[in-house]
């Protein structure tokens, strides 16, 4: 299992654009894939479910993902995550 | 042939087949079924068939309509795919053994529920799209047709209740021929969309979708206000002469595009447009318009999630100064409030919002929004004619103080080293009786007046314009709003300054005469109103008009005045 850590840059939090593209990359991935948030843990496939944690700019969040593709997955995450600058 | 009268909302005949902007009977009984796995595939097959629908539409949207339409499609469908709203349904039809519909809508509901309740305008907004999609996917498993405008590929009139912005923004002007609606006048959202389309109208016809079937052959009058459902061939024929004669009648206007207006014994008078967007500027000077009289700069701010950035308006408004080439155009500064909502600014409802928190009374106290709209507009002014207006003054305190903000910015922006044109005229709209009354004090201080009739009606006469049932009372030719007509216009006058109208009044065919007499020196219309506006005025001898306005402000009803123009103007 991987899984790493972000600081939500973003002043929107992962609201709105954030949070689709979140789940839109997140669902090419075969693993299952989790955002742990204040405890919570939500599927990253899952748009009502991301939005449902309202994460807001500053908020520490954890990302894990469980596969074959785990690997690959949390790399293009973190990638798109700074390139869009929403977390570091 | 059934025929239906409604209110003329804008000119022209259109003749196609109907086509209903109306939601199917979607409801159903909840029932225990026998066989889950059979329901599971039921439910998964109008998923499946829900999901080839929303990107057919989503990719068409992106060709015909732009990315930014599509982009709510795209939202759907990330709902559709949404693993947390698919298992719980299937699990419920198997564990509960209920039917795919009602297993559907109480998940459905479950999250709506919980999206409504954040303390967050965007969240309460994804729970609209929740509703849409449970919507289409009800629509699969019980084998009826949502309508889906953006797909629409042949020539058609809509049927409505209402058209929303949201509903129009998915039309395609290309096949869209015309609309009836059951509700709205001359001034709501559909009839004002309508003339900037340059497409028939006639709305408020109360029974449109009770009496229109999709594929109806209909008729749009909007010339008279009629709307025909399965014409008879005869009726058909005349109806083409009335366009052909329509379209003969456009042409002779059309050769005054680039005459000015002048009066039959010689008096200029300007005649300019009401825009909402850059992209309405193409109208304008296919009309001959030789000014933009208001620009809404609302719209910049309408059906987006949060405030437009001083970069995004800069660029709207230089569109625009740069598009009318020198020619004078006046901003409208924020006019939010009444009809007009933004969810992103999380507003209180009010009981009356048409007399409360709105336009420049919400632009005083968020300054910030306030300050961002007017350093754009300093910005741009460099572009152009710009003339800036203040909307809803009842004061002259909120007019000096929108004033010294506005002194504020510009001295802030010259500081910075940027420029700024030292031409900028500074003007008030009159919609509110009492500014209308002092309008002698004002006149001192400000460069121009545009009367917004459509508010100072409905203020002066105490009637709701949204209000069908006192509509009665809304009316441009009565005496009383005359006199403030002539109060406002003789108060300029004497301190030399000009006055405009914007309201719906300056496009109308009895009031014109009554305003030319006046000494209206700007009447600002929809675009489409420009050339018959000026081919009346090119008949009209002001120095008669003057003794006709003079008679008419001081008769007792408004059908007096109406007999009176229709006297003079017919001979």
């Amino acid at each position: 299992m991987a899984e790493k850590q972000f600081k939500v840059i973003a002043e929107t939090g992962i609201h709105a654009r954030p949070a689709t593209l979140l789940v839109q990359t997140a669902s090419k991935f075969d693993s299952d894939i989790n955002l742990e948030y204040k405890g919570k843990t939500v599927n990253l496939k899952s748009i009502m479910g991301v939005m449902s944690l309202g994460i807001g700019q500053g908020a520490e969040i954890k990302i894990t993902a469980e596969g074959n593709d785990a690997d690959d997955a949390l790399n293009s995450i973190t990638e798109m995550l700074k390139k869009e600058g929403l977390a570091e | 042939m059934t025929s239906l009268l409604g209110i003329a909302a804008s000119n022209g005949i259109a003749i196609a087949k109907a086509y209903r902007l109306v939601e199917p009977d979607l409801s159903f009984e909840k029932k225990m079924i026998e066989n889950p796995a059979a329901e599971i595939e039921r439910f998964r097959q109008a998923m499946a068939k829900a999901k080839s629908e929303l990107e057919t539409i989503r990719d068409r949207a992106k060709v015909e309509l732009g990315e930014d339409k599509a982009a709510i499609f795209e939202a759907h469908l990330l709902v559709l795919n949404d693993p947390e709203l698919n298992s719980p349904i299937e699990d419920k039809i198997q564990s509960e053994k209920l039917n795919a519909e009602s297993a559907l809508k109480e998940t459905a509901d479950m999250f709506v529920a919980m999206f409504e309740q954040m303390d967050n305008e965007y969240m309460k907004e994804r729970a609209a799209d929740i509703r849409d999609v449970t919507k289409r996917v009800l629509s699969h498993l019980l084998g009826v047709q949502l309508p889906n405008p953006s797909m629409i590929a042949e020539e058609v009139v809509i049927v409505a209740e209402d058209l929303t912005p949201s509903d129009t923004a998915q039309l395609n002007r290309q096949f869209v021929k015309g609309f009836t609606t059951n509700i709205g006048g001359r001034t709501s959202h559909s009839a004002i969309m309508a003339r900037s389309l340059e497409i028939p109208a006639v709305v408020g016809t109360k029974l449109a979708t009770n009496e229109i079937n999709n594929g109806d052959l209909v008729i749009v009058d909007g010339l008279k206000g009629e709307v025909h459902i399965n014409p008879t061939q005869e009726v058909i024929e005349q109806y083409r002469k009335v366009a052909a004669d329509y379209e003969l009648q456009k042409a002779e206007w059309a050769k005054l595009v680039n005459e000015q207006t002048i009066s039959a014994d010689g008096q200029h008078v300007e005649l300019a447009a009401n825009i909402g967007t850059p992209n309405d500027l193409k109208g304008v000077t296919a009309n001959g318009a030789e000014g933009v009289g208001l620009y809404r700069t609302e719209f910049l701010y309408m059906g987006r999630d949060q405030l437009p950035t001083e970069e995004e308006q800069f660029e709207a408004y230089k569109a625009v100064l740069e598009g009318m080439n020198g020619k004078p155009v006046v901003v409208r500064t924020l006019d939010i409030g009444g009809d007009k909502e933004l969810p992103y600014l999380e507003l209180p409802k009010e009981m009356n919002p048409f007399l409360g928190f709105r336009a420049i009374r919400l632009c005083l106290e968020e300054q910030n929004i306030f300050r961002t709209q007017l350093r754009a507009l300093l910005r741009a002014s460099n572009y152009g004619n710009l003339k800036i207006m203040f909307p809803m003054i009842a004061t002259l305190d909120e007019f000096r103080s929108a004033k010294s903000i506005l002194e504020d910015e510009k001295q802030k922006l010259l500081t910075e080293g940027q420029k700024v044109s030292e031409k900028i005229e500074l003007g008030i709209m009159v919609e509110i009786p009492s500014t209308a009354v002092l309008a002698d004090q004002f006149a001192k201080e400000v460069d121009f007046f545009s009367i917004g009739t459509n508010d100072l009606i409905q203020y002066t006469m105490a009637a709701d314009r949204m209000n069908q049932r006192v509509s009665y009372l809304y009316q441009p030719y009565s005496p009383s709003i005359l006199r403030l007509v002539k109060m406002v216009i003789d108060a300029a006058h004497a301190e030399r300054k000009w006055v405009g109208m914007c309201g719906e009044m300056a496009g109308d065919e009895t009031a014109i005469p009554i305003l030319l007499g006046l000494g209206l020196d700007e009447f600002s219309m929809s675009a489409t109103s420009i050339l018959k506006a000026r081919s009346l005025i090119r008949k009209l001898n002001k120095s008669e008009m003057e003794k006709l306005a003079n008679e008419v402000i001081n008769m007792q009803t408004t059908s007096q005045v109406i007999d009176a123009v229709n006297n003079v103007v017919s001979k």
